[in-house]
C-alpha cells in the first residue's frame, strides 16, 4: 500500500537511550538518513534513498495472514488461542506454521478465551515470548484476566479483529469490543491497513518487551473489512526483523533458581501505589512507542504518529476515526475539497496511552472538529472517543466545537458519502446550536 | 529426599517420620486459621513437591492467607492470577517451559509444574479451565484442597459440600435440610478424562498423602490429587480435632483413600473397621441440626458409594455392623 504521492520523509534516528535499554540489542540495518517535516501521511515511502532501508518484498495477501507472518518474523515462542470470527484466519496459519516447523512455539488450543489469556499469562511468567488474538465476545470473556495482565507487566501481545459486541449477535465490524476493555492497562493501537497491521505488529513485541515498559500490548484492526481483505503490502526479512526485535530477555520469571511469588494481593495501604505505578508507566510507555516507531521508520520509511492528519491545513472542519473509516474518509476529505469545503481529517492511532499534546496540536485552530465513533456508550455521551476527545480538549483555551457522530455499527458499511452528509449536517448544527448529545448515523424509525 | 527412590517405593509408612524433608516450603507466618487442615495439607505436599516445582495457585484460603503483599509464605516460584483459571494458567508454563527448554534457554532439566486450587475454584468455577487442562495433557499435577464449601468468603455452600451440611448459603431451616444436593464426584470427572493418574489424599495420613504427590509428580501427563482438609471455622469443629476428623473421614468411609493409576482403582489406605458416620460427624457442627433418619439416609449413601469404590479396587466387603436391617437389599447387584 506504499503510495508514491506521500511525501513524507523519515528522520531514521533511533533513540540512543532506547538503543542502550535492550541490552543485547544489535546494530539496525543501515538507515536512511532523510530529513524532513512531517507533513504526516501514514504509509509514506522516501523514493531516492530507497535502497537505504532495509530490504523488503512486496506481496498481496490477505492482512490476516500477513499478521501472522509477523508474529512469525518476530519469533513468537507461545500461543494460546481460542477461535472466533473474525480472528480465525490469524491463529489458523499460527497453527499450520507450528505444525509444519515454520515457527519453533508452542501453541495450546485452549477451551476458551478466559484460558487464553490466562495461559498466556503462565507462558510469559514462564519467560516466553507470547501472543494471542481474539475478537468481541472472545475479549469480553478475557475481560477479568486482561487487568491481571496488565497489573503484572507481561508483555503479551494481542491482535484484537474488532467485531460488535452482541446482543442482538453480529459477526461484524466495530469497535464496541475494545472500548468496553478501554481501561484494562494495556498500550492499545489502531491500525488502518494491511501495511499497518504487518508493521505494529511487528512493532508491538518491542514496545511491550521494552524493560521501562513492560506492558501487554493490543494491535486493533477492524474485523473482516481489514482482517480479510487482500491488500498490496512490504514485508521487511527475517534478519530486519531479528536485529531490529532481539530475544525476548524476560526481567521477572518464574524460576526455581530465584523463586519469586507472583500474583500477591494487596490490602489498602498499598492498592492505591501500585495503580499509580501502572498508570505512570503506562503513560511514560509513550516516548518508548515513538522511539520504536522512529526506529521502525529508519528502517522501513513508514513513520507513524499518534495523531495523523489529512489535508488539515488551514481546515475549519476537522473529521476524526479510526482505523479503516480513516481510508473511506479520506476520499470524502478529497472530494470537499475539491467542492471548496476546507475541511480535513485526524486519525487517532494511538488509543492508550492517550496522546493528549499530539490530539492538542493536531486540532490546532479548527472551529468544528466532528468524532466518529464507531462504538456506542449506551446511556452515556454517545461515541467513547468522542467522550474523551472532548474532555482532552476541554483545559485548551481556543477549542472548536466538538460533535460526535456514531457511525459503523455492527458492520453497517460507511460510504465516503457519510462524511460528507455529517460534515454537511454538522455545521447546520453549528450554526443552529447542538440539538442533541450526539447523532446516530443512518439509524432508522 | 531422592535417595529413598520414592514413587515406586511402597514402604513410606515404615520409614520414620523423620526421615522426611525438614526444609520447609510453605514457611510459617501464614495467616491460616487455627486447626487449618489445608495449611497441613500445603505444608506435606509442598514437602513433597519439592523446590524444582513452579505452582500456580487460584484464588482462595491458601491464596490469601500465605500471599499479602509484600509478604510470602512460598519458598517455591508461585503465581496466582485469578479464581477459576489455574489449571490454564499452569498450561501456559507447562507450554513456555517447553519452548525455553527446546531453544535451550533453561539451565537444567524443566521444573515441575503445579496447580492448586480449593473446591470452588476446582469443582465450581475452575472446572473447565481444568478440565481443557487435563484434556490437552498437560504436564502437571493439579491439588485440589476439599474444606468442603467457600470458606474464604465466609463459609457458602459449593458443589462439593456434603449432603446435609449446614452452610451460610445452605441453611437448614423448616424447608430446609441443608445442604441439599450430593457432594460433586471430582474424581470421578478426573478419571473421566483418561488422564494417568488420580488420586484421593488427605493430611492426615500423611505418608499416604507425601506417595501420592511424590507419584503424581512423576507421572508424565495430568495428575489429579484430590485431598480432603478440614476446616474447623467452616466444619464448626474444635481446632484440637482437625487431624482426627481427616482419620475418622477414612474410618466411616466418607472419604476412602484410594489412587487411580492408568484407570486402575486402588485403594491405599484400608481400615479394619468401617464405623458409622455418626463417629465422623457428630463432632462437627455444621451437621448438629440433622437427625436419625437423615443419618441413615446419609449412611446408606455412604456405604453404597464405599462398596461400588471397593469392587473396582477388588477388594472383598468388610463387615458394616451397625447397618440398619433393610441395608442388605444391595446384594442383587
Amino acid at each position: 500500500m506504499a503510495k508514491a504521492k506521500a511525501e513524507t520523509k523519515a528522520e531514521g534516528k533511533v533513540d540512543a537511550k532506547i538503543e542502550a535499554k535492550a541490552k543485547v540489542e544489535a546494530k539496525p540495518e543501515p538507515k536512511a538518513e532523510a530529513k524532513g517535516e512531517a507533513k504526516v501521511e501514514t504509509i509514506a515511502k522516501v523514493d531516492p534513498v530507497a535502497k537505504a532501508y532495509a530490504p523488503a518484498h512486496r506481496v498481496g495477501m490477505e492482512v490476516s495472514i500477513a499478521v501472522s507472518h509477523a508474529v512469525q518474523l518476530s519469533r513468537a515462542e507461545a500461543i494460546a488461542a481460542y477461535p472466533i470470527t473474525p480472528q480465525t484466519h490469524i491463529v489458523e496459519h499460527l497453527s499450520s506454521m507450528v505444525a509444519n516447523g515454520d515457527l519453533d512455539a508452542e501453541f495450546i488450543n485452549v477451551e476458551s478465551e478466559h484460558s487464553a489469556m490466562s495461559a498466556c499469562i503462565g507462558m510469559s511468567a514462564s519467560g516466553a515470548r507470547t501472543y494471542t488474538a481474539t475478537s468481541s465476545q472472545g475479549l469480553a470473556l478475557m475481560h477479568e484476566i486482561l487487568f491481571i495482565a496488565s497489573a503484572m507487566r507481561f508483555p503479551i501481545v494481542m491482535t484484537v479483529a474488532n467485531r460488535a459486541l452482541s446482543g442482538p449477535l453480529s459477526i461484524w465490524n466495530d469497535h464496541g469490543d475494545i472500548m468496553a476493555a478501554r481501561d484494562i492497562g494495556w498500550i492499545q493501537i489502531f491500525v488502518e491497513n494491511g501495511q499497518e497491521a504487518f508493521d505494529h505488529s511487528v512493532m508491538a513485541f518491542k514496545i511491550a518487551e521494552n524493560p521501562k515498559v513492560l506492558l501487554p500490548t493490543i494491535i486493533n484492526m477492524d474485523g473482516f473489512i481489514l482482517s480479510h481483505v487482500v491488500e498490496a503490502l512490504e514485508m521487511v526479512g527475517q534478519k530486519t526483523v531479528d536485529n531490529f526485535l532481539p530475544a525476548y530477555v524476560p526481567r521477572h520469571q518464574l524460576d526455581t533458581k530465584n523463586p519469586v511469588t507472583m500474583g500477591a494481593f494487596a490490602m489498602p495501604e498499598i492498592y492505591t501505589e501500585v495503580k499509580m505505578k501502572h498508570q505512570v508507566t503506562l503513560t511514560n510507555a509513550y516516548e518508548h512507542i515513538m522511539a520504536v516507531w522512529d526506529e521502525w521508520a529508519g528502517l522501513t520509511g513508514r513513520r507513524y504518529q499518534p495523531v495523523e492528519r489529512y489535508r488539515t491545513e488551514d481546515a475549519k472542519v476537522l473529521l476524526l476515526t479510526m482505523g479503516c473509516l480513516s481510508e473511506v474518509a479520506k476520499i470524502a476529505v478529497d472530494e470537499m475539497r475539491e467542492a471548496g469545503v476546507p475541511v480535513g481529517l485526524l486519525k487517532l492511532r494511538m488509543w492508550r496511552p492517550f496522546p493528549f499534546q499530539d490530539l492538542r496540536e493536531a486540532v490546532g485552530d479548527a472551529e468544528l472538529l466532528v468524532v466518529c465513533d464507531r462504538a456506542l456508550s449506551l446511556g452515556g455521551p454517545g461515541g467513547p472517543v468522542m467522550s474523551e476527545v472532548r474532555s482532552a480538549l476541554y483545559a485548551a483555551a481556543q477549542r472548536p466545537q466538538i460533535l460526535g457522530y456514531i457511525i459503523g455499527l455492527g458492520g453497517r458499511d460507511v460510504a465516503p458519502e457519510a462524511f460528507r452528509e455529517i460534515v454537511d449536517q454538522a455545521q447546520k448544527e453549528v450554526a443552529q446550536g447542538p440539538s442533541q448529545e450526539f447523532h446516530l448515523y443512518g439509524v432508522r424509525g | 529426599m531422592d535417595k529413598f527412590g520414592f514413587a515406586e517405593s511402597q514402604k513410606y509408612d515404615t520409614y520414620a517420620s523423620r526421615l522426611m524433608p525438614r526444609e520447609e516450603l510453605f514457611t510459617p507466618g501464614h495467616r491460616a486459621c487455627q486447626g487449618c487442615g489445608e495449611a497441613l495439607a500445603v505444608r506435606w505436599v509442598t514437602k513433597a513437591i519439592g523446590p524444582d516445582a513452579i505452582i500456580a495457585h487460584a484464588t482462595g484460603c491458601m491464596e490469601i492467607v500465605s500471599s499479602g503483599m509484600p509478604q510470602t509464605s512460598w519458598m517455591n516460584p508461585w503465581i496466582h492470577v485469578a479464581f477459576e483459571n489455574t489449571a490454564a494458567v499452569a498450561s501456559g508454563i507447562d507450554a513456555g517451559l517447553r519452548i525455553l527448554e527446546r531453544k535451550g534457554k533453561l539451565t537444567g532439566p524443566p521444573p515441575k509444574v503445579v496447580a492448586m486450587g480449593g473446591d470452588g475454584g476446582t469443582s465450581d468455577i475452575g472446572l473447565q479451565a481444568l478440565s481443557g487442562a487435563l484434556e490437552r495433557g498437560t504436564n502437571f499435577t493439579y491439588v485440589c484442597w476439599d474444606n468442603e464449601a467457600y470458606m474464604n468468603t465466609g463459609i457458602q455452600r459449593s458443589s462439593s459440600t456434603p449432603f446435609g451440611a449446614m452452610t451460610t448459603t445452605s441453611p437448614p431451616g423448616k424447608r430446609s435440610i441443608g445442604q441439599s444436593t450430593w457432594k460433586k464426584d471430582m474424581v470421578a470427572i478426573a478419571v473421566a478424562h483418561n488422564i494417568p493418574y488420580v488420586a484421593t489424599a488427605s493430611p492426615s495420613y500423611i505418608f499416604d498423602l507425601y506417595f501420592k504427590i511424590r507419584k503424581a509428580l512423576e507421572t508424565p501427563g495430568p495428575a489429579y490429587v484430590h485431598v480432603l482438609s478440614v476446616c474447623p471455622t467452616g466444619w464448626r469443629s474444635p481446632t484440637d480435632l482437625s487431624v482426627r476428623l481427616g482419620r475418622l473421614a477414612v474410618e466411616t468411609a466418607v472419604f476412602p483413600l484410594f489412587e487411580v493409576v492408568e484407570g486402575k482403582y486402588h485403594l491405599t489406605v484400608q481400615p479394619h473397621q468401617i464405623r458409622p458416620i455418626r463417629d465422623y460427624m457428630k463432632p462437627q457442627g455444621r451437621f448438629r441440626h440433622l437427625r436419625e433418619p437423615e443419618m441413615n439416609f446419609i449412611q446408606k449413601r455412604v456405604i453404597d458409594r464405599y462398596r461400588d469404590l471397593l469392587a473396582k479396587c477388588n477388594v472383598p466387603e468388610p463387615e458394616f455392623p451397625f447397618l440398619p436391617e433393610e441395608a442388605p437389599a444391595e446384594e442383587g447387584k
